[in-house]
């Protein structure tokens, strides 16, 4: 069948296309990043590029920073005696040590860690209560929305730091340990970040639900329950990895304006890189670049790394602004778009019927109604009401 | 191309205002390079309107497109189109153009006209300034000049009280004037050639016969050509001088209309005809060996399924507006195992009074009876069982299903719901019967939606609807975004389907072809109300109610012969009726 149509077509002997549509994507290449990474070209690829590897890289450092760091986040002294305060990068201190005598290299592959951790936390307390909020308020709407819609508005009408500070001094009355500190600089940029997955789930959930597949839900019966897990949660969250990642890179510069204005984590506690920057601002001022330099350069490479992936994901997700490769001339077959199933199966549909056989013992066997019309299939053999014994129905 | 060049290819075609060479475009996406159109040659001869039927994805409005170039940055051309102006003064090839001669050359040699009015009209600039801007862009400065140009123009495509209505914002006109206001933007500038990509596809039958009126007259009174995109065999009979069918994106045949609808000498074109719905044709499903399928009860002594008196549906209006009456009071039963038609326009109220026996829409007055269950202040919860026994079949394939869930999974859902089974995969077995019951492949069953077409995807629609074995199904225009071969064949399932296992049906759509093959009663609704109810061979064939008579009056036949005679019935029944 697949000649007869072969010079009007001229998609019978050229298989990619059945090819690439109908090779099954490995669970691997479904995965969010991986699946961008391949569709992306040109510099929308260097781009995602360039921020994964910046992302990946300090991903290892706080992985690995008990490894890399030759001294402790609060170490002053070793076996030889105390460190030198504010010495020049050297041999012993590669990157130099501050005024309190810690070594800049170590506190910044230890800050690493601190801003990772806080990273995590902050998204995962702000994601669960967003996306749960989100969804109840756009599926029920009524005064529950308009009552947390007011809410969600009210605290974007806060600068967002100052919500941050007033929520770290709440938390942790100003000053503490690691996992306090990370919990209240954590728990201030949830507060902060809350209203905003709020608000992009809210209007997806708003947006979905007047479509049909919601309203068919509807129409047989299905429980609201039902509705908000089964449809509305895994649709309405598709645009959460892009949110995610830039609102990642914000919770870092949120982490790191706590740490400087004071808020943040003691220096014996954990490294932190907020904190590094406001002790080293006396010393720009005598010429000591290596304080302020290294902790400052950190938190820009980090939220440029997140930025990075966070906008390709974004671009890459619209089909609009995603950049393909140019053809350069009139290639490429015509796609098997048509409905009229008379002209017998076309090429396309038998790669799919050959793909099914070999995938799918059930079709293994002559089932030649790939599109075909199938007289022998009576309904009233389906309904008739005792001939159809295990069909399972009732 | 060098100018030497463009004036020898001149020489050679002299006559026909547009000349289509060799034509193949193919667009870059992410699964590799998709030809869209390939080799495609046709000529526009002058003041002639010049129509291109196809199926969805055969390549007509690429082609259209083309002839202004217009087309998206990932798109690669081959061939010519040679365009020539309408004093056949100078020949141009398009696809070679670029800038400001492309800029130049669109408007005035060639204008297009698009599918949807309301997004084509900028809703914060006044109609008047949306057409002056035309003439603005080609150089014309004159504030006074150019505002009488606009009304003028505004007059002659029939917009009543042009002088004041110029300053008004596209929102203050109904769809009809909107698509009025567009082609009067295409008119303005007097192009030789006005590319008009489906525009009657989203205006109901009665405005239809208008804008079709106003194209002919582009071509009678403005000497205009006009290349109209098209999918509806009955407005090509109507309008077309010459026509070309397209198909995968080849032209496979090219002619004068009537030798395309008499003597179509491609066999595409004879199935694409054949399955165009015709009035008066009564669809007769056969079983293998060629007997009728027949239902087995006569629809009359069978008992109600649904019964309304005085229905009503009222939206409520926000801040100062009146409320919205969507349904003003009407009285209809639905016997089981009868097929029910009911027709109208856009905003008669035909979906919301599905929508309100499925129970998605609140019945604000009256009484509505659904299989024994009073609708009118119903509870869900007293609601649900019922809900088992009522299927709908929704008319946007698109939309249907779940995207993220396979075809498997959504046809099973009512099955999960109401505890037929415990698991997608226990009801595997009977989810692909069902399947097979549509005429759809089991292995479909581990497809997504966006994986079948959108024939296929209303068929597995269709199963849904009738997972439960409803005794009701609500079919809201379920083939209206499909393409005429597989409405046929989606139309003759539903046939056999329903003569088969007997369920009541709400067939609900716009066009009178289609519910004449179908239906055993009519009832056409206006406005709200219920204008004509009765046996559908009465209603089609003697339309008693004014509106029906328009109605089917406005309906284009596919046949150019027949429907010019049609066309002048239609003439006098509107000079009667005003």
């Amino acid at each position: 069948m697949a000649k007869a149509n072969a010079s009007r077509t001229a998609i019978s002997n050229d298989e990619r296309l059945g090819n690439l549509r109908l090779r099954r994507k490995s669970a691997w290449a479904k995965l969010p990043i991986v699946k961008q990474l391949r569709v992306a070209v040109g510099w929308q690829k260097g781009m995602l590029v360039t921020g994964l590897v910046l992302c990946a890289f300090f991903l290892i450092v706080a992985l690995f920073a008990p490894a890399i760091a030759p001294y402790g986040h609060a170490q002053i002294k070793d076996a030889s005696g105390s460190f030198p305060a504010q010495a020049a990068p050297s041999a012993k201190h590669i990157w130099g040590t501050t005024a309190g005598g810690f070594d800049v290299f170590s506190r910044v592959v230890w800050g690493t860690r601190t801003a990772i951790i806080a990273i995590i936390v902050a998204v995962l307390l702000s994601i669960f209560a967003g996306v749960l909020l989100g969804l109840v308020s756009g599926y029920f709407g009524g005064w529950v929305d308009r009552v947390l819609v007011m809410i969600a508005d009210a605290i974007y009408s806060f600068p967002s730091l100052l919500l941050a500070i007033l929520m770290a001094i709440m938390i942790s009355h100003g000053q503490s340990g690691l996992w306090s500190g990370i919990l209240a600089s954590g728990i201030s940029i949830t507060v902060v970040y809350i209203p905003q997955y709020f608000r992009t789930i809210r209007a997806e959930v708003i947006r979905i639900k007047e479509s049909a597949y919601i309203e068919s839900a509807r129409v047989v019966g299905a429980s609201t329950w039902r509705i908000m897990t089964k449809h509305l949660f895994k649709n309405s969250t598709r645009t959460l990895p892009v949110i995610l990642t830039l609102n990642s890179s914000e919770a870092i510069l949120t982490l790191a304006g706590l740490g400087f204005l004071g808020f943040g984590i003691e220096p014996t506690a954990a490294a932190e890189w907020g904190y590094d920057l406001n002790r080293s601002v006396s010393d720009v001022t005598a010429g000591i670049w290596w304080t302020a330099v290294f902790p400052g350069l950190a938190i820009v490479l980090v939220v440029l790394g997140i930025t990075l992936v966070g906008e390709s994901l974004n671009d890459l997700a619209d089909p609009r602004l995603r950049a393909r490769k140019s053809a350069g001339e009139v290639v490429g077959s015509i796609e098997d778009t048509s409905v009229d199933e008379k002209e017998g199966t076309s090429a396309r549909n038998e790669v799919i019927a050959e793909l099914d056989a070999a995938g799918n013992p059930i079709a293994a066997k002559p089932v030649a109604t790939v599109t075909d019309y199938d007289e022998a299939f009576r309904a009233s053999e389906w309904t008739g009401e005792g001939d159809t014994g295990n069909r399972g129905e009732e | 191309m060098t100018q030497q060049a463009q004036h020898t290819q001149h020489n050679a075609q002299q006559g026909d205002l547009a000349n289509i060479k060799d034509l193949s475009v193919s667009f870059m996406t992410d699964a590799g390079s998709i030809k869209a159109v390939e080799d495609v040659n046709f000529t526009i001869p002058r003041k002639t309107v010049v129509g291109v039927v196809g199926e969805s994805g055969s390549g007509k409005s690429v082609t259209a497109r083309s002839i202004i170039k217009l087309l998206p940055e990932t798109a690669t051309t081959s061939g010519a189109i040679y365009l020539s102006n309408r004093e056949d003064t100078g020949t141009l090839d398009v696809l070679s153009l670029s800038g400001e001669q492309l800029r130049t050359m669109r408007g005035s040699q060639a204008a297009m006209v698009f599918q949807e009015p309301n997004s084509v009209l900028n809703p914060v600039y006044t109609i008047g300034w949306q057409i002056e801007e035309g003439l603005r862009a080609h150089g014309m400065k004159d504030k006074k000049e150019l505002r009488a140009k606009a009304i003028d123009i505004l007059k002659k495509v029939g917009i009543p009280d042009a002088e004041t209505r110029v300053d008004y914002y596209p929102h203050q006109f109904s769809g009809g004037q909107k698509q009025r206001i567009v082609i009067a933007m295409a008119l303005v500038l007097n192009p030789g050639l006005i590319l008009a990509d489906e525009p009657t596809t989203a205006l109901d039958v009665t405005v239809q016969a208008e804008i079709l009126d106003l194209l002919r007259l582009a071509r009678d009174e403005f000497g205009a050509s006009v290349l109209i995109i098209t999918h509806n065999m009955g407005v090509v009979a109507d309008i077309a001088d010459e026509v070309v069918v397209m198909y995968r994106g080849h032209v496979v045949e090219q002619g004068p209309v009537e030798q395309i609808f008499y003597k179509p000498q491609h066999e595409y074109t004879q199935r694409l005809l054949a399955a165009v719905p015709r009035i008066g044709q009564h669809l007769v499903v056969r079983d293998r060996k060629g007997d009728p399928i027949e239902r087995k009860t006569d629809w009359h002594d069978e008992p109600l399924a649904v019964k309304a008196r005085n229905l009503s549906i009222t939206y409520p209006g926000h801040l100062m507006q009146p409320d919205f009456k969507a349904v003003d009071g009407i009285d209809f039963e639905i016997h089981r195992s009868e097929v029910l038609g009911l027709v109208g326009e856009s905003g008669s109220g035909k979906s919301t009074t599905g929508r309100a026996i499925a129970g998605l829409q609140k019945v604000t007055g009256g009484s509505l009876n659904v299989l024994g269950v009073e609708m009118n202040g119903v509870k869900e919860r007293d609601f649900k069982a019922k809900r088992a026994d009522i299927g709908f079949v929704f008319q946007d394939p698109g939309s249907s299903f779940d995207p993220l869930m396979t075809i498997a999974e959504n046809v099973a859902e009512p099955l999960l719901v109401h505890h037929k089974f415990g698991s997608v995969a226990e009801a595997k077995n009977y989810v692909g019967d069902l399947l097979e019951m549509v005429q759809l492949p089991r292995v479909y069953m581990d497809r997504y939606p966006h994986e079948l077409s959108g024939g296929q995807r209303q068929r597995a629609s269709l199963a849904r609807g009738l997972a439960l074995k409803p005794s009701l199904l609500i079919a809201d225009e379920p083939t209206s975004a499909l393409d005429v071969s597989v409405q046929a064949k989606v139309l003759e399932l539903f046939k056999k389907l329903q003569a088969e296992i007997g369920f009541a049906c709400l067939f609900i759509t716009h066009d009178l072809a289609v519910v004449d093959m179908l239906a055993d009663r009519i009832m056409v609704m206006h406005k709200g109300k219920i204008v004509e109810h009765d046996d559908a061979d009465d209603i089609i064939e003697r339309p008693q109610n004014p509106y029906t008579q328009k109605l089917l009056a406005s309906l284009p036949l596919p046949d150019p012969v027949k429907q010019r005679e049609h066309r002048a019935r239609l003439r006098e029944l509107l000079a009667a009726q005003q």
